[in-house]
């Protein structure tokens, strides 16, 4: 036998206590790794782009689509090296798979953004198809599309002239990203923006959701950003410039503070498993008084003992805890496969360290108090069940 | 037998209940030689367990010293004191106190996790330990699965497992039959006699003390003879 062994042998005293509460313990592991993915997405999911780049959009909301014969206005701007559009499509994929897809100008797209890898040969073939599309490597894989291809995809907000809201689309390139975070992104699709025009139905033409501003120099952000939105103030087309990332980490919140609402949920969890496992561990030291007091007649410190408790409490979360952000990854990549990594839940890093973070210090939230108690115990009163 | 292996210099000891002072040992003296088998004997509130206590270490007296194997342990800190204890005194209680979870060589055990022994030397030791008590076919068994008798063997296995000189017993016999108890109380005989174990008992059973060199009462917190 081992400490570690008389510790685990404890732990186990009372089984179906003990496996109650861990699979509560689980439970809010499993919780903590999933929303804390959902957070870093929403909080996180822009600090790799970098600052060279504006997003300009209408003041009111970027569902009001600005002209397309904006662009020499913002290209004239000193500062602005290149601008690109693009427009929500709306896409679906079979039955109710939605796709991030956007109508855009191929060579424009190219030269803003040269992040996205593909040959060439392809790049000239998006140019030049009407009614070419490009996919991302994710996306392309998902859903096994080759170069080639006819892909059916249908629109939720635009139908063709013909009324059909079933578009079909050559597939002429596949791109990849440049580095791990631009791969990790690439479950997107573009198609031409001059095709869309020509053949929705909504006569929706020369217009668009998003200008990108390609920068000379990221210093001139500020100076440029300033000059778009007086260029186009008290006019019919408001705007509103930001940069690239401010403008990702804004379009998510639109949906609420993400952040805020999982810290919430988590402090809620967290909260509630303080006191369940709290309360399961005072109730374990409070059963066997007796016992630590024989342990401390036997020779055990009083800091022995109170370790004894404190490792008790710490493998009962750490257990629970390992358990439950196995469980998250698991399903976080299952969601990311399902998704087509739309939803990347994926675990990383950052999260399995916050894990282990949160199960040390709800191991010493849970068990402290009752480890003191267990420390502070005389022999001889515990021995008579004083 | 000449050498003192525990000796009680005009010990006091008060509790305080509340606000309420009571004075349980009143400047008691007695010495203890080794390889002597005392039986401590008295009414309830007499002060034998509170002595017992005093002498393994578990308690420390208002005034006086107490001397043990020759080591002064009235004043020692909590964590040296707890360092003597496992190494110098084996305790044996009236209601077992093996832990439930444990088997019995895993309770016998747990006093030497405390020492530098490897595991097989532990395992060793157990075994000897548990061969002396008459329960090497019991050693896989857990608490639940014993008689009461052969829990107090366990116990004595522990308390004897780390090979102290000292061996206090509060009861030990308290919760068993005639036959069990006689049966202890013989183990406990051959423990001092053979193997040279200085031993103090608390017992209210006079048959009990009979199986010790010599027994000692209590009254009041205070000695009152000394019989051969």
């Amino acid at each position: 036998m081992t400490r570690s062994g008389f510790v685990v042998a404890n732990l186990f005293r009372k089984r179906t206590r003990t496996i109650l509460t861990l699979l509560s313990v689980i439970m809010a592991f499993l919780l903590f790794g999933l929303l804390q993915s959902v957070n870093t997405i929403f909080n996180a999911g822009a600090d790799f782009v970098g600052a060279t780049r504006l997003f300009v959009q209408a003041r009111v909301s970027f569902t009001s689509p600005l002209p397309v014969s904006m662009v020499p206005k913002l290209e004239a701007i000193p500062g602005v090296a290149r601008v690109a559009y693009q427009q929500w499509f709306g896409g679906v994929w079979q039955e109710n798979t939605p796709l991030i897809m956007f109508a855009t100008d191929p060579q424009r797209y190219h030269d803003v953004y040269p992040e996205w890898v593909m040959p060439d040969a392809e790049w000239q073939a998006f140019a030049r198809t009407r009614t070419g599309m490009i996919a991302g490597k994710q996306l392309a894989d998902q859903y096994g599309w080759k170069i080639g291809q006819k892909i059916p995809i249908s629109s939720n907000i635009y139908p063709q002239k013909n009324g059909s809201k079933a578009w079909v689309f050559d597939l002429v390139g596949i791109f990849d990203g440049k580095d791990e975070d631009w791969k990790k992104r690439t479950n997107l699709a573009f198609l031409q923006q001059d095709y869309f025009d020509e053949a929705n139905q909504f006569g929706v033409k020369g217009r668009t959701n998003f200008f990108i501003l390609k920068l000379t120099d990221p210093a001139k952000a500020q100076a440029v950003t300033k000059t778009v939105d007086g260029m186009f103030e008290n006019s019919p087309d408001e705007t509103k410039t930001q940069t690239e990332k401010d403008f990702n980490i804004s379009f998510v919140k639109q949906i609420g503070d993400i952040g805020l609402i999982v810290r919430w949920i988590l402090f809620a969890v967290f909260f509630t498993l303080l006191l369940v496992v709290g309360n399961t561990m005072a109730q374990s030291v409070r059963e066997r008084i007796p016992e630590l007091a024989v342990l401390k007649t036997l020779g055990f410190s009083d800091g022995s003992v109170l370790g004894f408790v404190l490792a008790e409490a710490f493998a009962l979360v750490l257990l629970g805890g390992l358990i439950g952000l196995t469980l998250a990854s698991i399903a976080g990549a299952m969601v990311e496969k399902g998704t087509g990594g739309q939803f990347q839940l994926a675990l990383d890093g950052s999260v399995w360290l916050l894990g282990v973070v949160a199960i040390v210090l709800m191991s010493l939230a849970v068990g402290l108090l009752p480890a003191l108690r267990a420390r502070r115990l005389r022999i001889v009163d515990a021995l008579a069940g004083r | 037998m000449s050498e003192l292996m525990v000796q009680v210099r005009t010990v006091t000891k008060v509790y305080e209940r509340g606000r309420q002072k009571i004075e349980v040992l009143h400047g008691l003296t007695l010495d203890i030689p080794r390889g002597d088998f005392v039986a401590l004997m008295g009414p309830s509130g007499s002060g034998k367990t509170t002595l017992l206590n005093l002498i393994g270490g578990l308690d420390q007296p208002t005034s006086g010293e107490i001397i043990v194997g020759g080591t002064r342990i009235d004043q020692l800190p909590s964590g040296k004191l707890a360092h003597w204890r496992a190494h110098n005194v084996g305790f044996v209680f009236q209601f077992y106190n093996l832990m439930p979870v444990l088997t019995a060589e895993s309770n016998v055990e747990l006093p030497l996790l405390l020492t530098k022994l490897s595991a097989a030397q532990r395992r060793k030791n157990v075994a000897v330990a548990l061969e002396i008590v008459g329960l090497a076919d019991r050693a896989k068994h857990k608490p639940k699965e014993l008689s009461g008798g052969q829990e107090q063997r366990v116990a004595i296995a522990r308390a004897l497992v780390s090979d102290p000189h000292l061996l206090v017993c509060d009861e030990p016999t308290g919760d068993l039959d005639r036959k069990t108890a006689d049966e202890i109380l013989g183990l406990v005989q051959v423990l001092n006699r053979d193997h040279g174990k200085t031993i103090v008992m608390v017992t209210h059973d006079p048959k009990a003390a009979e199986f010790a060199r010599r027994t000692l009462h209590l009254e009041k917190g205070q000695l009152l003879e000394q019989a051969a």
